[in-house]
């Protein structure tokens, strides 16, 4: 039945090169952990990956519950975590997944940087995954004040502060960063949704499309 | 094993469990969200509780009169106190009626008509429906059903309204 469905649209619009192009192609022996097994170094990349890919999930259907408002975000958090079913696990999964995603980040760019595999002609794959890098820190920044409790209101209040270091032009990126010179209050919350919700993943999904085509293009690098 | 028939190829066996194992780590990720997210359909229904609306049965006439009560709604996380209406009337065997306002044409709010040109009749602002004082909608006017009613109950002489069921005043 679908292999009739796949031929009759294969045969209409031959979408066969276009998966083969992304899906089949050989995992060079020294990469496969089943040749080697110190090779699973080589799959901290796609753990990031995978587990980004649950981030999204989950964090699509948070929103179904969540509000960005402060007077409803913490009781709307609270509800969807102990009145709707599984809410716990939802919620825990986009809790715990947010820091893992990080540590999986954290360990294949060092695998990358111990291996060299960043040096010519990869550098600018390097760049990308830095700048990948720094989106996921935003993500977790903005995420984090989002259940408008105790903590991620004052996590935040430093956060604000640090950037509010910066050299010369300080003062006008916290504001805009808060919303407000003094408070951190209605227009934080609704800045770090929109932040968290639309402006970075679109970052994150352009820039991860650029790290996964460069990779396709370049292939992977050579045994040590 | 090689004067065997071989009903599986060793490809076809790596093809089914690795897509069995995909799968199923694939459920165990979304079953959860999908569970989630379902939620609201899922819910049991509260049964219709009835609520005091303060009005003493022994001032109810045979003229329906307006019938203003309110309660408390558990919406999610957002609590808010609700407004209703109903037209309250005894029929001629001394049974209470209470009728919601509701027009049964596009939903806006009817009223009771004491004179003037709709006199004992509920008429709807919006687009001119009517009903006779049972609910029933005048033929040739928009409404297409009776309106509905809140069922009753009376307690300690108060008149408590539960919720709204189709009309059983028409017959």
């Amino acid at each position: 039945m679908l292999q009739k469905l796949y031929d009759w649209v294969d045969e209409r619009v031959d979408i066969t090169p276009l998966w083969r192009d992304i899906a089949d192609h050989e995992v060079p022996e020294h990469v496969n952990p089943a040749h080697h097994f110190s090779a699973f170094v080589y799959c901290f990349g796609g753990l990031t990956f995978f587990i980004t890919v649950i981030q999204v999930l989950s964090g699509m259907f948070l929103t179904m519950y969540y509000v960005p408002d402060i007077e409803n975000a913490w009781k709307s958090v609270k509800y969807l975590q102990m009145q709707v079913a599984y809410g716990q696990i939802v919620r825990g999964m986009h809790h715990w997944g947010a820091s893992l995603v990080i540590v999986m980040m954290f360990l294949h760019t060092l695998r990358v940087f111990f291996q060299g595999a960043y040096k010519k002609p990869r550098e600018l794959n390097w760049v990308v995954g830095v700048l990948i890098f720094f989106v996921m820190l935003g993500l977790g920044f903005t995420g984090y004040l989002l259940p408008w409790d105790n903590k991620a209101f004052f996590a935040t209040q430093v956060g604000l502060q640090i950037a509010e270091q910066t050299p010369l032009i300080g003062t006008e990126l916290k504001t805009l960063l808060a919303g407000d010179p003094k408070i951190i209050g209605a227009q934080t919350l609704t800045r770090f949704f929109a932040i968290h919700v639309f402006f970075l993943p679109a970052a994150l999904f352009g820039l991860m499309g650029a790290h996964f085509v460069m990779i396709r293009k370049q292939g992977i690098s050579g045994p040590l | 094993m090689s004067n065997k028939k071989q009903q599986v190829s060793r490809r076809q066996f790596l093809n089914y469990t690795l897509t069995g194992v995909g799968g199923f780590m694939a459920a165990g990720m979304l079953a959860p969200m999908v569970r989630f997210a379902v939620d609201p359909v899922l819910k049991p229904q509260k049964a219709g509780d009835f609520i005091a609306t303060g009005t003493e049965v022994s001032s109810i006439t045979n003229t329906p009169t307006r019938v203003d009560f309110s309660y408390e709604q558990v919406d999610a996380w957002y609590k808010s106190t609700v407004s209703k209406t109903a037209w309250v009337y005894k029929d001629e065997k001394g049974d209470i009626v209470a009728l919601s306002p509701i027009c049964k044409h596009l939903g806006c709010i009817v009223e009771w008509k004491k004179e003037g040109e709709h006199a004992n009749q509920y008429y709807c602002p919006c687009h001119g429906g009517l009903y006779s004082k049972n609910g029933d909608n005048v033929p040739g006017t928009p409404p297409l059903a009776p309106l509905d009613q809140y069922k009753t109950n009376v307690k300690d002489g108060v008149l408590y309204l539960g919720e709204i069921v189709p009309n059983q005043e028409v017959k």
